[in-house]
């Protein structure tokens, strides 16, 4: 068992927990912040995407160890005062959810995604959430989610 | 996932004293070979030496006077493909590494970690073939065509860390890679480097390990247009056959994905 310390949204938090425990499930059982998801056991899905030193990154193939001292962003940390993240809001307004359970990983991406490049074509979108897997929407209301969160 | 014990070194020293005096140690950089290999158990370390911290060997800078780049083992896929230096000297060497898994995928693989695995659908070994690297450890140093054995296979010691990698510059080249549509992964990848004085044709993703396709270097080396391939016939025996094609269908990847390159590599 080890002490692990990270800040998480903006806290600085820890727990003592196994060394071979997931980033993911650090977040989920130890820190109580379940909107990062865990879809699949193949690192493909992105469910489970947060952002760690402003990388987005899947949390599910990252060791809450390797993780320690870092500062991470999950979905819970986008939302300021109550006031919805600009991409969080382009989302609902373009019915780019219908599950929601791929939801988080995929505003985690995009917001990244804007960050790095603020006009992205529609081509480097698409191709930007390559590690972010829909089986509800088609993609499509995602896509034009994004488009929206751009302006 | 099994137990282990972790370790985070600050230097290759520490790092390989670790190595060195551990039952059954296992080197971690980005971790998304080591920790999807950890949760289904398909190995089980003693203690899990974390090298990410290290520092001095995540640069990339141009060496022997320009000739060719020199590539840190810790710098990211995503540092590959975003370097100026190398989207200004080998750019297909840039898209190769934009072209590895997914966006967050990248930002945590590593070039050192992908070449130390030598997985038969990585696309690094195609590069380090096609451009002749150097391969730099904390113990030795190995030429490309030495280095990919078999199989997830290399000649690299146990407690040997991979610290650089050099490449030569071509110039002109292309990557062409058909991925797998759900992995990602190189069904069949085809990296061509155009020299001043030869052509080098290397393919990863087809067989046990990245291969050099010499007839198709002569007969571009005869003429460099995609005419020139027409009477390329690339043997199917020996190459990969899986769920995800056959080795007869890999061969004709191989010929059409290096029709393309040269195609690429002309414009």
């Amino acid at each position: 068992m080890k002490l692990v310390k990270m800040n998480v949204n903006g806290s600085d938090v820890s727990a003592e927990v196994e060394e071979n425990i997931l980033l993911v499930d650090f977040l989920r059982d130890n820190i109580k912040l379940t909107g990062t998801h865990v879809g699949c056991d193949t690192s493909q899905c992105g469910a489970c995407v947060v952002h760690m030193d402003g990388q987005s990154v899947k949390s599910c193939s990252i060791l809450a160890i390797q993780a320690e001292e870092r500062k991470i962003t999950t979905i819970e940390g986008l939302a300021i005062g109550g006031e919805l993240h600009p991409v969080q809001k382009a989302f609902q307004n373009n019915h780019a959810l219908q599950c929601g359970f791929c939801t988080p990983g995929m505003v985690m991406s995009t917001v990244d995604l804007l960050e790095k490049k603020p006009n992205p074509s529609d081509e480097e979108i698409r191709e930007w959430l390559e590690g972010n897997i829909c089986r509800c929407t088609g993609y499509q209301n995602i896509i034009n989610a994004v488009k929206e969160a751009i302006q | 996932m099994y137990d282990f014990n972790y370790h985070k070194p600050k230097t290759i020293e520490q790092a390989v004293e670790l190595m060195n005096s551990c039952d059954d140690p296992k080197i971690i950089s980005g971790g998304h070979t080591m920790v999807p290999t950890l949760k289904q158990r398909l190995a089980q370390p003693s203690d899990i030496v974390d090298i990410s911290n290290v520092s001095g060997i995540s640069n990339i800078s141009l060496e022997d006077n320009d000739s060719r780049i020199n590539i840190g083992s810790l710098s990211s896929h995503y540092d590959v493909s975003n370097s100026d230096v190398v989207i200004q000297k080998i750019p297909s060497l840039a898209y190769l590494a934009s072209q590895i898994g997914d966006p967050q995928v990248r930002y945590r693989g590593t070039l050192g970690g992908s070449v130390a695995n030598a997985d038969p659908a990585a696309d690094y070994p195609a590069a380090l073939l096609a451009l002749n690297a150097t391969i730099v450890t904390n113990m030795a140093r190995y030429q490309a065509e030495d280095f990919f054995v078999d199989m997830f296979q290399t000649p690299l010691a146990d407690s040997e860390i991979i610290t650089n990698i050099l490449f030569d510059i071509p110039v002109t080249g292309a990557y062409v890679k058909f991925r797998n549509p759900a992995s990602g992964y190189a069904m069949v990848g085809v990296f061509l480097a155009k020299y001043s004085n030869s052509i080098v044709v290397s393919v990863t993703g087809a067989g046990p390990k990245a291969f050099r396709l010499s007839e198709a270097e002569e007969l571009l080396t005869k003429s460099f247009d995609v005419n020139s391939l027409n009477e390329l016939r690339i043997e199917s025996n020996g190459l990969n056959s899986d769920i995800h094609a056959s080795s007869e269908y890999r061969a004709h990847l191989i010929k059409t994905s290096l029709q393309d390159a040269v195609r690429i590599a002309l414009k």
